[in-house]
């Protein structure tokens, strides 16, 4: 019984790596003499989905919309307010530091600047055997060689071993970010916003790469980008998120053929597409304010304040995570009809 | 008559390194009430052409050569003075980052206020009403209360909007946006291109839209120049460049981006490489070491930007149509660039 | 922001508490010198040993000698009596700031009419014969110590002792009201003494921060907007790179006043300082102690004026 609480419910244990349930993170903002807590910041409010071996789960959404929060939440370099985080059947997220180190072998991060993650004043090739290092493996030659195996699997040449991170183009400095992912052959890799600060000749190398070895090495990919194309092109099922919220997931076609929330909707009408005939013969969609503050996020349908389709009841009543047809699923009390979709998204073809 | 015309730019800066010659023979020419797109990747001179319209890159020491007549007159020779007074005034400029690009430490109202009375004299209070009224135009609301307002207390899509505010003030025939939204989240970016292009529009300004992203691009721009390694490849009228690009790092670039408007691909087809240093660039064709075709000429002699088609300048030893060849096989293979 | 002082305020007393404290365990609780004995002067006799131990309460566990001690401290501001002379430490002290004050306050306006300029002039030619001229110099005034530098002053310049008579020596200090004239003329050499050092460190500090302020996107801004160079560097350059020093310079004007050993020595200026080292060659526990509580008081509370001051310097700094 003990265990079966750890576990979560149901059958997709086995085929989900990653389940998380009525995820919480609320930072305190403090203030007055007694440094009270007077309000919070509502990163992430209440999110679940889950995670499949194998696949590539997106997570998409603008800034301060909780993306990256919750990566640090599901690699538990931070601790949750409140929720679960189930990894390979085992709830991790209350675990102390302690606890959790065995699993950082088998989760590891990317992060979207490469420059500032990587020490300076180490050779890269001292970067990328750290895990190793801290793992315990103490025998020099053999992280050498291991580390050499991994520079040439992600394009770096082994022969820059000892030059430092000044010394490489960004593409290069993310390459090194990969490699120190990799070393250790983790089964999950959270990577949050790699692409998004490279240009894009080099991007699209490093979003092939990223393809090859999640292929080759059987890696659970959870992405995370504010750029929809990217994401797209990654990712088997997408989230959605909006003020801490996820407002929508599916799978990456279906969410791109028909999107079921508004928002969806603005984020795909508002990507510029690269054609001469764009926005011609299309209804963009340019939403209207910034996003509210997720210190006092809007009551009800977080979205209700920005969105053209809102009625009375989504500023009283917040629409639940639900299934809109097949199996995504829409917190929207109005989801976009076919029609308006195709007016939306699709830019002529003529 | 062109309003601006660049003619054959050089700029180049002194490092610790070597020499970096940013801009190589760069030329462009922009009508009134037009929007010129310049795109390239980091590196490729974009940024620095522009800012040296203006004379922003004389600060760091640049050296500078060729000419930018506007209005009759040479920007590149004219004196410190007398180009002050076009800058801000009749040619304004827009940059990357807005909260980095306000002064942290004064209200923006003042902000704006001064920019207003560097080039005009006019009372106090005359600036503070122009100062609400721009700031009205590009959509802030209550721009009373937010005339008092630092930067840091605004989102970052309403510093945009006190940046361009603060460019339009005083009317200027041309406005040099330098990334506007490259900062800014996409539904934030698809405000601020409408507001630039309602503007643009309302106040018949001219535009010089400085952008990595072909999107925007395709979305904004009459003409569009393509640099890379601080020349232009390519430059045509944007229904020419984006329904039969001739260059193949422009191919490159388009076959890059992952698309939304297309069936997903399995994978890209980035261009190998990366970007050359601009200490050493590259001998011949400075994109013959990425590029996948590489006539042989192009490993000993730099080819001429040659008018391929009315309009449309090309700067490539293939010939043309081996060009419009190659561009059709490409699109067979990528249904995205069709 | 009121409740930040509030805090704040608490803050810095906890502090001078623990400092208090600390300094009480060091002078009284630590000395193997007997202080009685100390007070008792030569050729003592046991009985009289034993009367001061009993009229100083040192017969008394330690914490009631601290409770009493701290009682006086805050109900009176009581630092004791001299074991040297007798003399109540807190006036002897209040008798000497007034030179400590003259001597800080000139020397900051020396040091920033000197260092301001100097680093500015430097940042906007950088790398130029001037700018490693000057700044040069500044390496070699912050590496001289101030003996060094005040004992040079002397035989260069004061009358008396100098090369050339231009100003008054050591010894020279009168009270302002005394004779103004005199006080400036006895304050120039140790206003600059001290300055020196101070001087070379915040032209080296402007210089520092002006360049990077100029390396900023709002400077780039300003300049777009047509701006005449001097107002980019004057206007927006100085107000960015200056805030920082403008606290620094609170912070070492704090510390100053709690006496400036050194100068006050070489020049013979009857200030704290020179009553610290005094007390510390006599041996004199109560006046150390005093000095030393005295220097923590002025810089705790700059430290506290220089934060406040920050939130009105800065917009984006927010105390709450």
């Amino acid at each position: 019984m003990a265990v079966a609480a750890e576990r979560a419910p149901g059958a997709e244990v086995d085929e989900s790596l990653l389940v998380v349930r009525d995820l919480v993170k609320h930072f305190p903002i403090r203030k007055g003499v007694l440094q009270r807590e007077v309000a919070r910041v509502h990163a992430v409010d209440g999110i679940e989905f889950d995670v499949r071996r194998g696949e590539t789960f997106g997570l998409v959404g603008e800034s301060g919309c909780g993306k990256s929060t919750t990566a640090r939440l599901i690699t538990r370099l931070l601790a949750p307010t409140s929720g679960s985080i189930v990894y390979d059947g085992k709830d991790i997220s209350s675990w102390t530091e302690r606890r959790l180190r065995p699993l950082r072998r088998d989760v590891q991060m990317i992060f979207q600047d490469p420059y500032a993650s990587l020490n300076p004043r180490r050779s890269i090739g001292t970067i990328i055997g750290e895990p190793l290092r801290l793992l315990g493996v103490s025998d020099r030659s053999a992280r050498r060689v291991r580390v050499r195996e991994v520079m040439e699997r992600v394009g770096l040449n082994p022969e820059h071993y000892n030059r430092y991170p000044h010394e490489f183009s960004g593409g290069q400095r993310q390459r090194i970010g990969i490699a120190r992912a990799i070393v250790l052959e983790p089964k999950l890799i959270v990577a949050d916003e790699p692409v998004s600060a490279l240009d894009v000749s080099i991007q699209a190398q490093v979003l092939n790469l990223l393809q090859e070895l999640r292929d080759e090495m059987g890696l659970t990919l959870v992405f995370i980008a504010h750029d929809l194309s990217v994401v797209r092109h990654m990712c088997d099922r997408i989230a959605v998120m909006y003020l801490g919220k996820i407002v929508e997931l599916a799978t990456g076609d279906r969410l791109y053929a028909h999107p079921r929330h508004p928002y969806t909707g603005a984020l795909m009408s508002a990507v510029p597409v690269p054609k001469s005939a764009a926005g011609r013969g299309r209804r963009r969609v340019v939403l209207a304010g910034d996003v509210p503050s997720p210190v006092s996020p809007p009551p009800a349908c977080r979205f209700h304040t920005r969105c053209w389709k809102a009625q009375q009841i989504c500023r009283e009543e917040e629409p639940p995570l639900e299934s809109k047809g097949e199996q995504d699923v829409a917190a929207c009390h109005f989801p976009l009809s076919e029609g308006e979709v195709d007016a939306l998204t699709r830019p002529s073809t003529e | 008559m062109a309003l601006l015309e660049i003619d054959d730019l050089h700029v180049s800066f002194k490092t610790m390194d070597g020499v970096v010659r940013a801009v190589a023979g760069v030329s462009l020419s922009l009508d009134a009430r037009r929007t010129l797109g310049i795109v390239g990747e980091s590196g490729s001179g974009k940024s620095v052409t522009a800012q040296t319209i203006v004379g922003l890159t004389r600060f760091p020491n640049a050296k500078i050569s060729g000419r930018i007549m506007f209005d009759g007159r040479d920007l590149v020779s004219m004196d410190a003075d007398h180009l002050r007074d076009i800058r801000g005034a009749r040619i304004a400029m827009i940059f990357q980052d807005p909260l980095s690009s306000l002064h942290p430490f004064f209200k923006v109202g003042h902000q704006i206020v001064e920019a207003i009375r560097v080039h005009e004299d006019v009372p106090r209070d005359v600036a503070k009403r122009r100062t609400i009224e721009a700031l009205r135009s590009v959509g802030i609301p209550s721009p009373e209360e937010r005339f008092d307002s630092f930067p840091h207390e605004m989102s970052g899509g309403m510093r945009q909007r006190v940046m361009i505010a603060m460019a339009l003030a005083l009317r200027p025939d041309i406005l040099i946006a330098d990334e506007p939204t490259t900062a800014l989240d996409v539904t934030v970016q698809a405000q601020v291109l409408e507001l630039i292009q309602a503007l643009r529009d309302d106040f018949g300004t001219a535009v010089i839209l400085i952008t990595h992203d072909l999107g925007v691009v395709a979305q904004m721009c009459d003409d569009v120049a393509v640099m890379y390694a601080g020349r232009v490849l390519e430059q045509a009228p944007r229904e020419v460049l984006f329904d039969g690009p001739q260059h193949p790092y422009t191919w490159g670039l388009l076959q890059s981006i992952p698309r939304l408007d297309a069936p997903r691909s399995d994978r890209l087809s980035p261009i190998a490489g990366s970007p050359p240093s601009l200490i050493n660039v590259p001998r011949g064709c400075t994109f013959h070491p990425r590029c996948p075709y590489t006539p042989p000429p192009a490993l000993e002699t730099e080819p001429p930007l040659e008018e391929a088609e009315p309009g449309h300048l090309v700067r490539c030893h293939l010939s043309v149509e081996e060009r419009r060849r190659l561009w059709q096989s490409l699109q067979s293979e990528h249904p995205a660039l069709r | 922001m009121g409740a930040y002082i509030v805090r704040r305020f608490l803050w810095a007393i906890l502090l001078l508490l623990v400092v208090s404290f600390l300094t009480f365990v060091i002078f009284d609780v630590f000395p193997s010198a007997d202080p009685a004995v100390l007070r008792a002067g030569r050729n003592a006799t046991p009985a009289l040993i034993h009367q001061i131990r009993i009229n100083l309460g040192l017969n008394k566990p330690f914490y009631i000698q601290y409770w009493r001690y701290l009682k006086g401290l805050a109900l009176h501001f009581d630092l004791g009596y001299s074991y040297y002379n007798s003399e109540s430490v807190r006036s002897e002290i209040f008798s000497r700031l007034p030179a400590t004050i003259s001597l800080t306050v000139g020397a900051f306006i020396v040091w920033m009419l000197i260092g301001l300029p100097v680093g500015i002039v430097s940042a906007i030619r950088p790398r130029t014969l001037l700018d490693r001229t000057l700044m040069g110099g500044a390496l070699v005034a912050i590496s001289a110590p101030v003996y060094f530098i005040g004992l040079l002053a002397l035989f260069l310049f004061a009358n008396g002792t100098g090369l050339v008579n231009w100003f008054d020596g050591a010894g020279s200090y009168v009270p302002i009201s005394q004779s103004p004239a005199t006080w400036f003329g006895s304050l120039i050499l140790p206003w600059f003494t001290l300055a020196a050092a101070f001087a070379a460190f915040y032209a080296r500090m402007t210089r520092g921060n002006l360049i990077d302020t100029m390396g900023e996107d709002y400077i780039r801004t300003a300049r777009a907007k047509g701006l005449r160079e001097s107002l980019v560097i004057g206007k927006h350059g100085l107000r960015a790179a200056l805030t920082p020093i403008v606290t620094m310079a609170g912070m070492d004007v704090g510390l100053l006043l709690g006496g400036a050993i050194l100068t006050e020595t070489v020049f013979n200026i009857p200030g704290v300082g020179r009553y610290a080292y005094e007390a510390i060659t006599n041996s004199d526990l109560p006046a150390i102690q005093g000095t030393v509580l005295f220097g923590a008081f002025f810089i705790v509370f700059a430290n506290l004026v220089v934060d406040i001051l920050y939130a009105f310097l800065d917009p984006r700094v927010t105390y709450g």
